[in-house]
């Protein structure tokens, strides 16, 4: 298994990419992508809570068969923008296009092309990791005589087949996760939408997660949006990032494009702390409580 | 690290998934629910504590009184199919708590994002609340059988009996469900669903004949499904047990109104995870 992508995965996913790393505009957002290579698109998305816009006329594009990594300070609108893109929130203003479906008038074959790893563990833990694969592979619509296989091939894949019939409540964070990643992808998704996947992961776990991930879009062209807080992560892992604050994208583009906006030295927690402004009153106790449950649950 | 599964995937936009069917994602919910209670069953033994402190004591002492003119059965004998529906509903207002807990857990948003028809997810609860209001009916009949209550046994009346226990579990916990996606926090929802069960359990034929009630309560009582749900275990369970409205009605009345919850309960789950 190997922690890290070989510098030459990376240079084959983006150098037929312009590169965009300038502060971005609302609107001048879009890179040239012709649409079919394009797994996820927003056009002036926005929501607003009230007064609050958690989502500011974003514009994204998720070339198919990437992985992106949205990255912002805490309530920058990075879990809103997740909501719209899964069809849980409906967007106030604009369009969002995943896998070439409108997730407000296609939500429901848009839900069908789609695996999504929440922010919270969510998996159940008073189930066995085989059936919580088994509710998963029920509600996907897996024909009764496949989903044996299916379960049996993402346990073995997630390397959780020997955790199988184990109680949920008694597994680790790192295995949580993984089970999720693989209820989440029993389907054969083209999207898979992961909010924070390896918070309050060790650092081996965190890498078998990234490995996992990185699996999924190897072999089968799965494109993977995700969000973290982690630099290094997405660094590591992402073909491109997205940085958000206020709920707009205030830069994006490949990592090594955007540390090269910096300068020569630079990581992308420089960027981060160029562009994320995390000076502002970002994270609402509300985001945090979100976070540190998450953490407590790991713990 | 194999992948086999992940090598077959089609690209991109690759076919559908067989369409899911209603019936198998609301039957995968129920039988995980059956498998939590199978694994812990210890709140199913604590909530048969009301219900044997319901007929030991207050229907042993009222038995004894005679103070509520129940016609040719026994007192015991004319409060058991209520003390049932009395755990019925309160075993199925649960629902609307763990709903809100499972989605302070992001399960719901898991469920939500699934093709499944939301109101086979909604089905799927209600058909989990079943199987709790079934263990609980076990129960009842066992200690009403010690009580030396006259139950009918013929195979007619006990799947009778099944259904409606089944179909009183789905009227409550899809009640339960909407309030709760009304609601949205377990704060609010403690404080109407106490408000609602004691009114619901009180303007109902369960402990206590419509004939005795003052007009306006007896108003009420008949706009309330735990009544017919009372009547229509009363006819099926006892042995000499007459229902005053219509086995029919008491199933229309049921059938209806859990139908009717379950559309009500699915458009508004959604919006339990804004
Ligand atoms: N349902 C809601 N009602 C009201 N405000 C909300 C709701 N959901 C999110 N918000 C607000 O919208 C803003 C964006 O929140 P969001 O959860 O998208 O941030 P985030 O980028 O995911 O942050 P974090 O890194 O902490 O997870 C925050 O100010 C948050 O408080
Ligand atoms: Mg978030």
């Amino acid at each position: 298994m190997t922690a890290r992508a070989s510098p030459a995965d990376h240079q084959l996913a983006t150098s037929d990419n312009r590169i965009e790393a300038s502060s971005a505009a609302p609107g001048t957002g879009a890179s040239a992508v012709p649409p079919m290579e394009v797994a996820i698109r927003t056009s002036g998305l926005t929501r607003r809570f009230g007064d609050l816009v958690a989502v500011d006329r974003l514009d994204l594009r998720v070339r198919a068969g990437s992985i992106y990594g949205l990255l912002g300070p805490n309530g920058a609108g990075k879990s809103t923008t997740i909501k719209i893109l899964i069809t849980l929130l409906p967007p106030s203003e604009g369009t969002a296009e995943v896998a070439g479906l409108d997730v407000v008038r296609e939500a429901r074959a848009v839900r069908h092309h789609i695996g999504y790893v929440s922010q919270l563990l969510s998996a159940d833990g008073g189930l066995t990791g085989y059936e919580n694969l088994m509710l998963s592979a029920c509600l996907y619509g897996i024909p009764r005589r496949e989903r044996r296989a299916r379960i049996d091939e993402a346990l073995a894949t997630m390397e959780l087949s020997d955790a199988a019939h184990r109680v949920v409540s008694t597994y680790s964070g790192g295995m949580v996760r993984r089970l999720e990643i693989a209820q989440a992808t029993i389907h054969h998704p083209a999207v898979l939408i992961l909010d924070e996947p390896t918070i309050g992961l060790d650092p081996i776990a965190r890498r078998a997660v990234w490995e996992q991930m990185r699996q999924a879009r190897r072999a089968g062209k799965t494109t993977i949006l995700l969000t973290t807080h982690d630099m290094e992560e997405a660094d590591a892992l992402c073909d491109e990032v997205g940085l958000i604050t206020h709920g707009r994208l205030a830069a994006h583009g490949t990592p090594a494009a955007l540390k090269q906006t910096i300068g020569p030295t630079a990581s992308l927690d420089d960027v981060f702390t160029r562009y994320g402004d995390p000076r502002d009153e970002g994270g609402s106790y509300r985001d945090i409580r979100g976070t540190r449950r998450t953490a407590e649950r790991l713990g | 690290m194999t992948s086999a599964a992940l090598a077959e995937r089609p690209n991109g936009l690759g076919k559908l998934t067989a369409p899911v069917t209603f019936a198998g994602a609301a039957w995968a919910i129920a039988d995980a629910e059956a498998r939590k209670l199978a694994r812990d069953p210890t709140e199913l033994i604590s909530r048969a504590v009301q219900p044997a402190l319901w007929l030991l004591v207050f229907g042993e002492v009222f038995t004894r009184l005679h103070a509520i003119p129940t016609g040719s059965l026994s007192y015991i004998a004319f409060m058991t199919p209520g003390v049932l529906a009395q755990s019925v509903l309160f075993s199925s207002i649960f629902y609307g708590i763990a709903i809100i807990w499972e989605r302070d857990l992001g399960i719901v948003h898991k469920l939500l994002v699934s093709p499944a028809p939301r109101a086979a997810l909604v089905t799927g609860k209600a058909l989990a609340a079943s199987i709790r209001g079934l263990v609980q009916g076990l129960i009842v009949a066992l200690l009403a059988v010690m009580l030396g209550v006259p139950l009918r046994l013929d195979p007619r009346a006990l799947l009778g009996t099944v259904v409606v226990v089944v179909l009183g579990s789905a009227v409550f916990s899809t009640f339960s469900l909407t309030i709760a996606c009304l609601v949205k926090t377990r704060e609010r929802f403690m404080g109407i669903g106490q408000v609602l069960t004691m009114p619901l359990f009180f303007a109902s034929n369960a402990i206590y004949p419509i004939a005795v009630m003052p007009p306006w309560l007896r108003a009420i009582a008949w706009m309330n499904p735990l009544t017919y749900l009372v009547d229509a275990l009363r006819t099926l369970m006892i042995a000499g047990g007459q229902s005053s409205t219509g086995l029919p009605i008491d199933f229309a009345v049921l059938i209806g109104t859990s139908v009717l919850l379950v559309i009500v309960a699915a458009r508004l789950l959604p919006g339990i995870v804004r």
